[in-house]
């Protein structure tokens, strides 16, 4: 029986805590430098940090690759991730859902926001292709699905979300530098309450550094990290929509 | 009948085909914008006749001007009536009359008309100054790769995007050093879809820094000095596409930039850009990129990003002809074209990599003149750094296989961030071994004529060909609206910026035009006005 209360990192013997690091330093290349990296690691906590490669990255920045043993420990036992909880369906179960439990073709509109121009995730989820194998929304016998594409104001999206009726709405964020994703996902949440739409709607957020836990912070329904397919948006949508009786808000 | 030289036998009748598809495609566009301009292309003109600087209220004046006689609805006759009269009337340089405007000392509307022969003399004039600026900086580009020489092909290609211009400065002289040959300074988001240029140095951009005249002067300094220590040419590479498109070929022509991502079809397909507008804004663009001595980066590896990768190969390939035959309406030449493609395959295709490599030398041998820009794998990275810099280095294996001409490197930190400066350098690290340890593979190979790579380049040509027919019926414009190219379809009358396009008068005036027609040996705007439409559509 393995111990998941005192778990350390496995390199290849148990708790021998074996971490690597690569980063880089802005001082001139050299042994201080070697120096200054090994010293910086043990600083974290590290014990015998060994420096195994060093480059000259030039304008005095050195690159360092840096082995080490953590003497820490994680109770892997008292974890708490909050996640999606709905149980993903394929393709087939959730449009047989939607005829089922909700009666009536759903709507789902879906773009980048605010000054994002990366529109991989949003189509990855979307499009009809969809992404690794698994069929976007669009495929969907029973989703209208509208990808309004890349650059949408807030304000467009809840105007467009009142003219195709949505009954959820996916905002994917790809660029998230000194995180300029947070005010843009929360403005729309402010809109969407201003127009007292915010409760008949499904809103998820999507992207590299979205989760859960954040989306939920935001005031989003859910949250989608990299490498999720469409069917387990999908199944998120059609569960909250049946949850929170959204079927019939005409 | 095959190409003497093909690796992979392609019909050199079929690519014929192809290339005079695309040339009745480029024929029907040229003809469309001949007798159109946009609020941009009016801009640039105030530009390259060195009208420069912003208002109070921070509004850059090549606007000021350009809206204080597009308000009154007499734009249609070309802003360099106006300013060349103003100049004329009051004695003043451009700069004076551009602030005279602003400030509102001066309409130069209700100036007294000068006579037409004075116009045209103090405008051709004044093109003429401007071109022999461009012309300086060119011989300027000429001497110093002479003087200092630059690095083989294909070209280490690589991004700075710190959204900081100062610290992209320092990032681009570690890059530099580290081996890089070309250094693009990543836009911040969302210029595309301005309808100005930003004013002077950037410092906190958002994935990026604005494209401004300040900024490429910075870092256009930069790079010369490190090319120096170095004693290796850097290439500096912006992003001449979106709203601006012409206005942003000036500055970089007036700032000696050397690489221009320039392409119309991108910023109709991924940025909803009117396709009238931009494709009249590409057009004067082209033609001062072609006067620079620019290298222009057209856009199409981006359609494998929405499109699947094996499935839409043929119409990147369509493409590129289509944009190769615009840019020589422009008077760009072959050895100018960076006609981009991608590596962007699901990598866990079977011998997905023989399919990549297939296309790459196709691409080479249809182009064999032109700097390709082969473009790394996006699409399927994932955060998995340590597979991604495996995909990196089968894409710099085909690069230097296949003698691409421009190598976008890959980071093994896409799709997570942008790229820190050991990523580059590990990136670049990679591609110098891969092309140096197999510098001269592509000489020792030859296909097997009855091979997968054979059968997969003869197919996507056969592809192309058949698209190409087909928008030659239909006309590039209902090509694009019925979403042949990416997936991704655009109306004619849709999309940003078609409030600035405008059907020219019969007294339109344009003396930068006609004199870069003149040196770029284009034929005179008006033998386009009275040629008739292609008859032999498709056959």
């Amino acid at each position: 029986m393995r111990d998941f209360k005192h778990v350390r990192p496995y390199g290849d013997t148990f708790n021998d805590g074996v971490v690597q690091f690569s980063f880089s330093l802005p001082v001139p290349f050299g042994e201080e430098a070697k120096e200054a990296a090994r010293q910086f690691v043990a600083k974290m906590g590290v014990l015998e940090p060994r420096v195994v490669h060093s480059q000259d990255l030039g304008e005095e920045m050195t690159f360092f690759v840096v082995y080490g043993n953590a003497p820490f420990e994680i109770d892997f036992t008292s974890i708490k991730v909050p996640k999606v909880e709905s149980p993903v369906m394929d393709f087939y179960e959730i449009n047989q859902f939607i005829r089922e439990q909700i009666g009536r073709k759903i709507v789902v509109i879906g773009a980048c926001t605010g000054t994002d121009a990366h529109t991989v995730g949003i189509d990855a989820i979307m499009n009809m292709k969809g992404y690794a194998g698994e069929y976007g929304l669009e495929r969907y016998p029973e989703i209208q699905a509208y990808n309004l594409g890349s650059q949408v104001q807030n304000e467009e999206m809840v105007r467009k979300a009142i003219e195709l009726q949505a009954d959820a709405i996916l905002v994917s964020q790809v660029v998230t530098q000194k995180d300029v994703h947070i005010p843009n996902l929360g403005e729309l949440v402010d809109l969407l309450e201003a127009e007292g739409l915010r409760k008949r709607i499904v809103l998820i957020c999507g992207g590299p550094r979205i989760s859960h836990e954040l989306a939920l912070e935001l005031g989003y329904d859910a949250g989608f990290g990299p490498g999720t397919l469409a069917p387990e948006v999908a199944s998120f949508i059609v569960h909250e929509i049946v949850k929170r009786k959204l079927a019939f808000h005409e | 009948m095959i190409l003497v030289s093909s690796k992979l036998y392609l019909d050199p009748q079929l690519i014929d085909q192809a290339r005079q598809y695309a040339s009745a495609i480029a024929d029907d566009v040229a003809r469309f914008i001949a007798d159109k301009t946009t609020v941009a292309t009016e801009r640039t003109v105030l530009r390259l006749l060195g009208l420069d600087g912003v208002d109070a209220e921070y509004v850059p004046l090549p606007n000021v001007v350009v809206d204080h006689v597009h308000d009154r609805g007499q734009l249609q006759h070309g802003i360099a009536r106006f300013v060349i009269n103003g100049m004329i009337q009051t004695g003043w340089s451009i700069q004076q009359l551009g602030e005279a405007v602003a400030s509102g000392a001066i309409d130069l509307l209700a100036l007294p008309m000068a006579p037409e022969s004075e116009l045209i003399d103090l405008g051709k004039q004044a093109a003429d100054a401007a071109l022999a600026k461009i012309r300086a900086n060119r011989e300027r580009r000429d001497q110093l790769l002479q003087k200092l020489g630059e690095g083989p092909q294909p070209y280490i290609y690589v991004i700075v995007a710190t959204g900081n211009i100062y610290e992209d400065v320092i990032q681009a002289r570690a890059a530099a050093r580290q081996g890089a040959d070309i250094i693009a300074v990543i836009r911040s988001t969302g210029q595309s879809l301005l309808d100005y240029v930003p004013f002077g140095a950037t410092t906190e951009g958002f994935g990026g820094t604005y494209a401004t005249q300040e900024n490429f002067k910075i870092m256009r300094a930069a790079l010369d000095e490190v090319g120096e220590e170095i004693g290796r040419y850097i290439r500096l590479c912006n992003y001449c596409s979106g709203l601006c498109m012409p206005e942003i070929a000036a500055m970089g022509a007036l700032e000696r930039l050397d690489v221009m991502l320039n392409d119309a079809l991108y910023g109709i397909l991924f940025r909803d850009i009117n396709m009238q507008r931009t494709l009249i804004d590409q057009n004067f663009s082209r033609m001062i990129n072609a006067y620079a001595g620019v290298i222009i980066n057209t856009g199409e590896d981006n359609y494998l990003t929405t499109a699947d990768a094996v499935e839409a190969a043929h119409t990147v390939l369509a493409s590129q002809l289509i944009n190769e035959q615009l840019a020589y309406r422009s008077g760009l030449r072959a050895n100018q074209l960076g006609l981009g493609h991608a590596f962007e395959m699901n990598p866990m295709i079977e011998d997905g990599f023989l399919l990549e490599w297939a296309q790459a030398l196709m691409a080479r041998e249809i182009f064999p003149e032109a700097p390709l820009k082969y473009m790394p794998p996006t699409k399927h990275m994932t955060g998995n750094i340590f597979r991604g810099h495996v995909q990196d280095a089968l894409f710099n294996l085909i690069g230097i296989a296949t003698g691409q001409g421009i190598q976008l490197l890959g980071m093994m930190t896409e799709a997570i961030h942008t790229p820190l400066i050991h990523d580059r350098q590990l990136a670049i690290e990679s591609a110098k071994y891969i092309f140096n340890n197999a510098r001269h593979l592509q000489d020792e190979l030859e296909f097997k004529r009855d091979g997968l790579m054979v059968k997969r380049a003869a197919q996507v040509l056969e592809e192309a060909v058949t698209l190409l027919r087909e928008i030659t019926q239909k006309g590039l414009f209902n090509a694009i609206s019925e979403g042949m190219f990416a997936d991704v379809k655009r109306a004619i009358t849709g999309g940003k910026g078609l409030k600035g396009v405008l059907v020219r008068s019969q007294q339109y005036f344009n003396p930068l035009e006609t004199a870069l027609r003149t040196e770029l040996g284009l034929p005179p705007i008006e033998s386009l006005l009275a040629s008739t439409p292609n008859e032999k559509r498709g056959e």
